[in-house]
């Protein structure tokens, strides 16, 4: 028994625990973003966030075929069984607080994609694939961060807003993740680094809040949520829900 | 006198110059050529082209909307992939084609806003609403299919970026209705839930399908003259034969019913026979009495008007920062990295 159940675990195949997590964060975005479909402020932004919702939704499908069915990973799991972070499930808001969330998220994905390229993880073929995709929807969120920031004071005030409001979902970004040999603290420091300079060049200051909520710092990865992502995802499951066992 | 003689010499020469360039035109249209944005054209040329593109422009926006409603609940990740990608395409298709009535010195602003304020038109198709899944595949296959068949004509429309356009969006259109018919396949097959979901939305969704050709030929205001500039190449009735033509085969083939009693092969003819469309139906829906003209329509003015800051913000900021960052551009470069990939991907899947 033993022998068989370390046989069928060896090996460069085994799937790092935290790929659900990742799975999880691109899927969670990938949806939060399709609800802005038929909503964007300008046309070429239907086409941009559609984009980036792709790429997530992509990378999303790859990461949970690995942990298991997609499908049913995606639709017949529990609230807390989902190991996203909060900031990616947090609700749009207006287009300011979606794009600091892009921000944040971005900014973070891009440095541990392109950390898990360089790395021999089982991830590192999906990691170089995504780095390429998360390279433009950071630089598609750093071009609207400095408009709004930059533009006028009613986008000004919005976008600082937006940012001290997301600020409290980022120190989550930086625990460890379960299987993945990172140093999150330099990951941290090169986030903070980035962050501050693209917030400072689109004049916004950096908030001077704390990054965890009182009792939230990693409680996502461990399947604690806030209140909307359970209304989030009984919209997402319904309809798989309702018809057990279907093909669709 | 004098004055006199002056006046009538200068309004021959003018009436003779016009008549040359108009002669021009006309053995350009005569010879199957294009027509391009410098080109002299008639003023109803011109202003015809303009309405026919800007209603077909606002289609691809407004259509967005009853797809849209499925996408965050779309019962599998790869259909929500295609789902997706599809509205995504449709905001393309908004994007080329108000490019195409800029050509003829429309702007996008300007024809939004007679959107908005209901001067200008969108297909009443989008006024019906998408209640199950199904509807989903049902507009793919039968709404993405009744699109194909009139717009693939316009494809040698005489007016060359409407053309020009006409070929990109066929392509993708085409696209549609394969997934569209697939997504229904797999429902028509599927649980007898499925099937049952299946059938109900083709009920739905036939009839309004047939009446996108728009009126009968003998009350068809503007057909004649745009025969006659080929930007309209068959008439709405051809038109609509032909899909029915092409979709009552198929609909067989998915194992559904069409909701037609007197839909039947006439060997004589060499077509279906079909039953006759409610145009009462037609009109009312068109005057604004449809189950969803107003919700289409504030929903984009409010998408319009909740947007107005971003707009400003982006225009402010392209202000300040003149001929540095990529400025007046703002998200025109995002429209181009559309998600090609993606596309390929998906419409690749569609196996029908
Ligand atoms: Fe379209
Ligand atoms: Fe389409």
């Amino acid at each position: 028994m033993t022998a068989r159940t370390t046989t069928g675990d060896a090996g460069a195949t085994t799937v790092p625990a935290a790929t659900l997590a990742l799975g999880d964060d691109a899927l969670v975005l990938a949806q939060r973003l399709g609800e802005w479909a038929g909503g964007a402020p300008v046309l070429e932004e239907e086409v941009a966030l559609a984009n980036i919702a792709l790429d997530l939704l992509g990378q999303a499908r790859v990461l949970l075929s690995l942990v298991g069915d997609e499908d049913e990973l995606a639709y017949l799991r529990e609230e807390r069984a989902f190991r996203n972070c909060q900031l990616v499930e947090q609700p749009n808001g207006d287009f300011a607080h979606t794009i600091a969330r892009q921000l944040y998220f971005s900014t973070y994905q891009h440095l541990l994609y392109r950390r898990l390229a360089a790395g021999d993880s089982p991830l590192a073929g999906l990691a170089a694939k995504a780095v390429k995709e998360v390279a433009y929807h950071q630089d598609h969120a750093e071009h609207w961060t400095l408009r709004l920031g930059d533009g006028t004071e009613e986008s000004h005030r919005r976008m600082q807003a937006a940012c001290d409001a997301l600020w409290r979902y980022t120190g989550e970004l930086f625990q460890p993740l379960d299987g993945l040999d990172l140093d999150t603290e330099a990951m941290e420091r090169a986030w903070l680094d980035s962050v501050t300079a693209v917030l400072g060049r689109a004049t916004l200051t950096v908030p001077p809040g704390p990054r965890t909520g009182a009792w939230s710092a990693g409680a996502g990865r461990q399947g604690l949520h806030t209140e909307s992502f359970g209304r989030m995802l009984a919209e997402m499951q319904h309809l798989h829900r309702s018809h057990p066992g279907a093909s669709w | 006198m004098t004055t006199g003689t002056a006046e009538t010499t200068a309004t021959e020469g003018m009436t003779a110059s016009q008549a040359a360039l108009e002669a021009v035109f006309d053995a350009a249209v005569a010879a199957d050529e294009r027509i391009e944005p410098r080109d002299w054209m008639p003023d109803a040329y011109r202003a015809g082209l303009v309405r026919q593109i800007a209603q077909h422009a606002h289609s691809e926006i407004i259509g967005m909307q009853p797809e849209a409603n499925w996408i965050t609940r779309a019962p599998s990740l790869r259909r929500k992939a295609i789902l997706m990608a599809k509205v995504q395409d449709e905001a393309g298709h908004g994007l080329y084609l108000y490019s195409a009535a800029e050509t003829l010195g429309t702007s996008r602003d300007e024809l939004l806003d007679k959107l908005h304020s209901g001067r200008q038109k969108y297909s009443s198709i989008f006024n019906y609403p998408t209640l199950t899944w199904a509807d989903v595949g049902a507009i793919g296959w039968l709404v993405d299919g009744a699109a194909i068949t009139n717009q693939v004509p316009l494809c040698r429309c005489s007016y060359g970026p409407y053309a020009r356009a006409m070929v990109r969006v066929c392509k993708e259109e085409s696209f549609h209705q394969r997934q569209g018919y697939e997504a229904l396949l797999a429902l028509s097959r599927g649980t007898e839930a499925q099937h049952a979901m299946a059938q109900d939305a083709v009920d739905r969704w036939w009839w309004p399908s047939l009446m996108m050709f728009g009126p009968p030929d003998d009350e068809s205001t503007h057909s004649a003259q745009a025969m006659a500039w080929k930007i309209k190449r068959h008439s709405n009735d051809e038109l609509r034969q032909r899909f029915v033509d092409i979709a009552a085969p198929q609909a067989e083939s998915l194992g559904l019913t069409l909701p037609d009693p007197d839909l039947k092969w006439n060997e004589e003819r060499g077509h279906y026979d079909f039953g006759p469309i409610d145009w009462d139906e037609f009109w009312n829906v068109l005057k604004g009495n449809g189950p969803c003209n107003e919700q289409r329509l504030s929903k984009r003015r409010k998408a319009h008007e909740d947007g107005a800051w971003v707009r400003e913000a982006a225009a402010a900021y392209a202000g300040k920062h003149d001929g540095r960052h990529g400025n007046d551009n703002h998200g025109r470069d995002d429209a181009h990295g559309r998600h090609d990939e993606q596309h390929t991907h998906t419409h690749g899947e569609a196996g029908a």
